[in-house]
């Protein structure tokens, strides 16, 4: 890869996690540059959805061993908040209903919190709401979506679109997308794809957890990993996902297994 | 968060900043002794000069509590050491050297408008509240009404109970206990015998009142219970949106507060009544803290009449109230939207009787408990569709939200339906802040404290959105105070 002579973006070694005394990451490493996008493919209870969670804080895991360095910070030290304001993003692949929470006052204050850690000062309100529209256009919304309580009572497409948005609004460095296109219909996943496109940038990073290679077909990926029972056992380019798709995850299992 | 300055509270020595409103307002005032018997029931009505029909209706009053011998009601789920009647003032008002109540707003000692000041309650009407006018009651007198001439012009009566009384007899005499009868209950009773204020209003046919109307009640002296007397009636046709709020010094003790409001509407007519109750609550230990024993009652005593209650409840040690609504009225409408909030040891227990008499009458019941800390909180509501109701309909939905494992949430709703053609419908939930939804929120880069708020705040959404919108932000930040601590 042309990034070596760049810092990393994020650095893991060794990551083991798991719940209780289930381990379900058996230590993993991977490094991502600015720039790059890394697609993590696997079969179902393979351990995608945990290696992003893990990643972004979420309570329910446990951290067993390993480091994860974040443009050089220890990452796994933070809170899911401070990380959120460091500038990482899960886009989750079940979005939570909060009922009587307004969007409009939802996304004010995660773009208050994150900008003022950035040293930003708060936008002026009709700043924020023309912000907010042109987001919300680009995800194919109208304004009576921004009235909504957040993912209360929105389809399964609506609430996928709906995390890809925040994702343009909160602009952070580094994006973990789980499962995002699972579900989508081939319009919503076109709208989605072309969000997370738009996101791409060069100081910018996001790590893709995928079942299918569909999505790929619109978001390209420089690295792709297979993830089979809490390890990487293989990575590669592009090329990678449509042989996988091709061949299926048992032709990784015997392969691996072949050594 | 700026650290808060410390203030000690100079009688408890509680530190205050868990209750910001809880100082002592230092005037002059004339106390009543201590105890209840027919010379005390002489001497507030003789303060008030008032006329014989009212002393005697006052004594009448007194002698059917007084016939009830101390027994106050017991059904509540709620505990508290025996209440000594014989212990507590009765009356406390401005020393006459002061003149009493002040002869206009100019008038008022200085020292009292910067404690009403200090509670976010200008006296004067330059910095008046935008659009409200404001009774303003210190234990049993009310101290200042501001806009009265304003609303004269209308025709609209805005005015302490008291001066109603002097001024307009024929309309307190043909409602005043026509709701609430000092028969109804043992506190009922009790007040009508010693109340000293509160506030009387009188919408004309056909007028709309062009701003909120409020009363602001304030507990100052030390062993004075405060019993006010509130009274609405809106003629035909009319609107009028009435505000309370109420807040009371720290005491060690616990204070007695037993008040009856009395909503009239007739046909047309509409009266819109929200509270936000913010008496003192105790300390974190359950001491002291104001008993809140409350009858609030209304009647839709015109066709197409409606009366909607929204109630915030953060404070007292004790909340026991129940907003109700006589449908009597073809086609009236009755609401209930509630919030209550109990944290340490309080206890709340709370809810609305809508009783249905008229034809299409309809009634929504919306209550929100949110319970921590050690707190009961109870849910008791009764709907009654009575045999000449036909196609009454009722709404009711009570959502409980429980913080931490120690507090409590009850719900007892009752329903007595004698017409077949009635429609109800319950729905009730008990949640939790749940971790899915904190992480959620703390992923976006919001912080955990921020993030309990906002979840709480949702929660309320479907009551604090009938609040007038200023009412409503207070709200959100009363609960805010009122949880600290306990989130996050």
């Amino acid at each position: 890869m042309e990034s070596e002579a760049k810092t990393p973006l994020l650095e893991i070694r060794g990551l083991r996690a798991g719940i209780g005394d289930v381990e379900i990451l058996k230590g993993i490493d991977l490094t991502v540059y600015p720039g790059e996008v890394h697609a993590i493919m696997g079969p179902n209870g393979s351990g995608k959805s945990t290696f992003v969670s893990v990643l972004a804080g979420k309570p329910d895991f446990e951290v067993m061993g390993g480091e994860v360095l974040y443009l050089g910070k220890d990452l796994l030290a933070m809170a899911p908040d401070e990380r959120a304001r460091e500038g990482l993003f899960l886009a989750l692949q079940y979005p939570v209903e909060l009922p009587g929470v307004r969007m409009r006052e939802f996304l004010r204050t995660a773009l208050d919190a994150v900008r003022e850690h950035r040293g930003l000062p708060k936008l002026a309100v009709r700043e924020f709401n023309r912000l907010l529209q042109e987001k919300a256009r680009e995800l194919g919304f109208d304004q009576e979506f921004l009235k909504r309580n957040v993912n209360e009572g929105f389809s399964g497409g609506e609430k996928k679109r709906n995390e890809i948005m925040q994702l343009l609004l909160l602009e952070p460095r580094l994006a973990l997308l789980d499962e995002t296109d699972s579900g989508l219909d081939i319009d919503a996943l076109r709208i989605v794809a072309n969000g997370i496109n738009k996101f791409r940038g060069p100081d910018r990073a996001i790590i893709l957890v995928t079942h299918y290679q569909r999505i790929l077909n619109y978001v390209t990926p420089d690295r792709v990993h297979v993830l089979i029972n809490g390890r990487i056992v293989i990575s590669g380019g592009r090329e990678l996902a449509l042989e996988l798709e091709a061949k299926g995850y048992e032709w990784i299992r015997q392969t691996v297994e072949a050594g | 968060m700026p650290a808060a300055r410390k203030v000690i509270s100079r009688e408890t020595g509680i530190e205050e900043k868990e209750y910001k409103w809880g100082f002592v307002i230092n005037v002059k005032q004339e106390v009543a002794p201590k105890g209840l018997n027919e010379e005390i029931v002489r001497l507030i009505s003789a303060k008030k000069g008032e006329p014989d029909w009212m002393t005697e209706w006052r004594l009448r009053a007194y002698r059917h509590w007084q016939s009830l011998g101390y027994q106050e009601p017991k059904w509540a789920k709620i505990h508290h050491p025996p209440i000594d009647f014989q212990d507590i003032v009765y009356y406390a008002g401005l020393a006459p050297r002061d003149g009493g109540r002040p002869k206009g707003l100019e008038d008022i000692d200085p020292e009292l408008k910067k404690a009403f000041d200090k509670l976010g309650i200008p006296l004067e009407e330059q910095k008046r509240l935008a659009g409200v006018a404001v009774d303003a009651v210190l234990d049993s007198v009310s101290v200042a009404t501001t806009f009265q001439k304003t609303l004269e012009e209308l025709g609209i009566i805005f005015c302490p109970i008291s001066e109603a009384i002097q001024k307009h007899p024929e309309l307190v005499r043909k409602y005043l206990g026509s709701v609430v009868p000092y028969t109804d209950n043992f506190y009922a009773a009790l007040n009508s015998a010693v109340f000293s204020d509160g506030t009387f209003v009188y919408v004309p046919p056909g007028v709309r009142c062009p701003m909120d109307l409020m009363t602001y009640f304030r507990i100052n002296e030390a062993e004075a219970g405060q019993f006010e007397r509130t009274l609405i009636i809106a003629d035909k046709g009319a609107y009028v949106s009435y505000l309370e709020g109420c807040t009371a010094p720290i005491r060690k003790r616990h204070q007695l507060h037993a008040a009856v409001v009395e909503l009239i509407a007739l046909d047309d007519a509409e009266i819109k009544y929200s509270t936000l109750q913010n008496w003192y609550p105790g300390d974190k230990e359950g001491r002291g803290g104001v008993y809140n024993f409350v009858t609030k009652r209304g009647i839709c005593l015109g066709r197409n009449s409606k009366i909607s209650w929204t109630q915030v409840e953060t404070g007292s040690a004790i909340t026991w109230k129940y907003p109700s609504v006589i449908l009597r009225g073809d086609n009236s409408v009755g609401e209930f939207y509630s919030v209550a909030l109990v944290n340490n040891y309080q206890q709340a227990d709370t809810g609305t009787k809508m009783i249905h008499m008229g034809k299409n009458t309809r009634s929504t019941i919306i209550a929100k408990g949110i319970s921590a800390g050690h707190g009961q909180n109870t849910y008791r509501g009764l709907v009654k569709i009575m045999p000449t109701a036909e196609n009454a309909r009722n709404f009711t939905r009570c959502d409980s939200l429980l913080i931490g494992s120690r507090c409590a949430a009850h719900t007892v709703p009752y329903l007595e339906v004698r017409n077949p053609t009635a429609r109800i419908e319950h729905e009730a939930t008990t949640s939790k802040v749940s971790d899915e939804q904190l992480f959620y929120l703390m992923s976006r880069g919001i912080a955990e404290e921020d993030a309990q708020y906002m979840i709480i705040n949702g929660f309320c959404r479907g009551v604090f959105q009938e609040l007038p919108f200023e009412f409503a932000m207070e709200a959100s930040q009363l609960l805010r105070v009122s949880l600290e601590g306990t989130v996050g």
